[in-house]
């Protein structure tokens, strides 16, 4: 156990976590959005995965970084727009529609990869964001180092977090939200357009979420692979319910997740092949339905979630 | 301005009209993509038609690649007619190919009328199973299962790694991770000499058949369809709302179960890990494009199985990444949500006489 503590302690560890949690808060963040305006969002797996390819092609074609990250959200946005028309405006099962955007977007990205780069055995690198490392940061202790071992996108994920939180929670936009999510037709009724808002909470979500799969491609790994976001997208549906629905607590999931994936990581290494990998593997899975199944008792659902809304009917 | 009025009844001309149309349009949006490859698009159409349909050897290959289509998007229908958002059906077929390898290739030997319904009865239990856990979940505390059938796909998939790489590892296979052949005792019989073509594809056309007469004519399909329609209402009715989720998920566990059964010991002969390219997922695009009716699954099984066999001989002549059969697969998905809507609005002009219609 003295082992395990010196894990926990170290730097190293908590660079490795946050960095973990990093795509997990974007997805979170972005899911929250539009379930908050009442729309279940299951397109996120694959708008995280067109957003990792549209990324990574845009600096692979010489584009820079942030030029990237923009692509990124862009092409996520336009997902979130057809999620939207087909859910919001037209009245289409969230779910199936969700999964329709998820084969969608993975399959388009696929196709497009291959057909530009048909004949490539390994997939080529980037240059990705580098960790900022500013030195009146790493001054701070413990907690300095850590955050100036992250690059430019985890401290966009943050101020996110913050800009999330405070636009639900202190501004007209947020209130109108939040109203769209709980009950339509009393939101209508105070002069708000709920058909109108729930589109662009989807868009805007979904630009996030691309994000989230963008810093996959561009911070972590540095290329592009098939099956990349490997259930990310789930778990960030997962630890949005985890989270109550507040950006806060499902941050703080994300980053509690983070760490425990960087745990089992550790973990693995120390046991030597004692254990299948594959047991590790599973964990972060396992540990999210084993979360919703913890705070399955006290969800605090928004009301209108997954409910169509047509505009004068009750 | 558009007028739209709800529809009572869905004439067969229509039923079948939507998906067909759904289909080619999403073939059209497909040519899109192909001709930014500069791909000729006619051309490309017409080998996917031949790769397809184009000879008896490619019929075979198309129906057997439909047979776990039917099984997997029976397994779509059957849950979704419920409302019971079984997104798991590609790690049941692998939890249904794993019970498959783990009895049929050795652990027992019966003679195969014994050993092939074994292996089906193993198979079919291993996927409901694995339907039943969220289903339970769902029921007991109110977790929902579109996020618990997603995660359980990775795990189960993992567990597969794991065992291909352990328990069930074929000691002759090279070090390679996949199980060991199953016994000839629990191979399904080829139906086409020299094709691939093998009796799973009947069990999967028997299972429609008789979903189809459960769904019409027992009390428990009436009743998942009921939950489906309105559960507040079927509850009223006196109708056991979470025992009939509960029956639902292990028909529709053991349906995609099946198909990993039938992939196995129909096809493979083993199990690998890239035994499945997504049929899980692509079942619910047959289950949709069938309106989630157990017949017309198999029609939308069999045209998505040409989709994928054609696009790959398509794309080895051209080019083309094959990658190009899951894009009209999805893009059939969504083309279809839009359809839904003609099946369930008559879309009309302002003007003309609707009564009960609304603008």
């Amino acid at each position: 156990m003295i082992e395990a503590h010196d894990m926990l302690a170290t730097v190293a560890f908590w660079i490795a976590a946050l960095r973990i949690a990093t795509p997990l808060i974007f997805g979170v963040l972005g899911e929250l959005v539009c379930e908050r305006a009442g729309v279940l969002n299951l397109g996120i797996e694959g708008i995280m995965t067109a957003g990792a390819m549209a990324g990574w092609m845009s600096v692979y074609f010489g584009a820079d970084l942030w030029t990237g990250v923009a692509v990124a959200a862009l092409v996520g946005a336009s997902l979130g727009l057809l999620h939207a028309l087909l859910t919001v405006v037209l009245g289409r099962s969230q779910h199936v529609t969700g999964i329709g955007i998820t084969l969608f977007a993975s399959s388009g990205s696929y196709f497009l990869y291959r057909m530009i780069l048909p004949d490539v055995s390994s997939p080529p690198r980037i240059e990705p964001f580098q960790p900022v490392g500013w030195a009146w940061l790493e001054a701070i202790p413990f907690i300095g180092p850590i955050l100036a071992g992250q690059t430019a996108l985890t401290f966009l994920a943050l101020a996110l977090a913050a800009l999330v939180s405070f636009v639900l929670w202190k501004t007209p936009a947020g209130l109108a939200v939040r109203a769209v999510g709980e009950n339509p037709a009393a939101a209508e009724a105070q002069g708000i357009d709920p058909t109108r808002v729930r589109i662009l909470a989807v868009v805007a979500g979904s630009a996030i979420m691309a994000i989230g799969g963008a810093f996959l491609t561009m911070s972590a790994f540095n290329a592009f692979f098939f099956e990349m976001i490997a259930g990310r997208g789930w778990i960030a549906l997962a630890l949005v319910v985890f989270g109550s629905w507040m950006p806060g607590k499902a941050v703080l999931g994300a980053i509690l997740f983070g760490a425990f994936d960087a745990f089992q990581v550790r973990l693995q290494q120390a046991m030597g092949g004692a254990i299948p990998h594959q047991i590790f593997l599973m964990l972060p899975y396992v540990l999210s339905i084993v979360a919703l199944v913890v705070v399955s008792r006290r969800a605090a659902v928004p009301k209108a979630l997954m409910i169509p809304y047509v505009k004068g009917q009750r | 301005m558009i007028r739209l009025e709800p529809r009572t009844r869905i004439s067969p001309a229509l039923a079948l009209g939507v998906p067909v149309a759904a289909v080619v349009v999403a073939l059209l949006l497909a040519a899109v993509p192909l001709a930014f490859a500069g791909v000729p698009v006619g051309a490309a159409f017409v080998l996917m038609a031949q790769g397809a349909a184009g000879s008896v050897y490619a019929l075979t290959e198309t129906l057997t690649r439909a047979t776990p289509l039917i099984f997997t998007g029976l397994a779509a229908a059957v849950a979704f007619r419920a409302r019971l958002w079984n997104i798991g059906a590609e790690g049941q077929l692998y939890a249904g190919a794993l019970a498959t390898v783990a009895i049929g290739a050795g652990a027992v030997t019966l003679p195969p009328a014994l050993m092939i319904p074994l292996v089906a009865i193993a198979g079919a239990a291993a996927g409901a199973v694995m339907m039943l856990v969220p289903t339970l979940l769902k029921t007991r505390f109110g977790v929902d299962e579109v996020v618990t059938t997603l995660l359980s796909n990775f795990i189960v998939i993992l567990f597969v790694s794991m065992m291909l790489d352990g328990a069930l590892k074929d000691p002759m296979g090279g070090g390679w991770p996949q199980s060991a052949p199953v016994l000839p005792e629990a191979e399904l019989p080829r139906l086409v000499a020299q094709t691939r073509l093998h009796a799973g594809l009947l069990a999967a056309l028997a299972a429609a058949v008789l979903i189809w007469a459960f769904d019409r004519f027992t009390v428990w399909g009436f009743e998942a369809r009921a939950v489906g329609l309105n559960p507040a209402g079927a509850r009223f009715a006196g109708i056991r709302v979470n025992a009939t989720f509960v029956r639902v998920a292990i028909l529709s566990g053991a349906l995609a179960g099946l198909a990993g059964v039938s992939e196995v010991a129909g096809l493979k002969g083993n199990l690998t890990q890239d035994l499945s390219p997504g049929f899980g997922y692509t079942g619910i695009v047959v289950a949709m494009l069938a309106m989630l009716h157990p017949l017309g699954v198999v029609v939308a099984a069999v045209f998505m199985a040409g989709v994928f066999v054609g696009a790959d001989t398509m794309g080895r002549t051209l080019g083309v990444s094959s990658y190009i059969a899951n894009l009209i697969v999805a893009l059939s998905l969504l083309t279809m949500l839009v359809g839904q809507l003609f099946l369930q609005w008559k879309v009309g002009w302002r003007g003309r006489p609707a009564a009960g219609g609304r603008a």
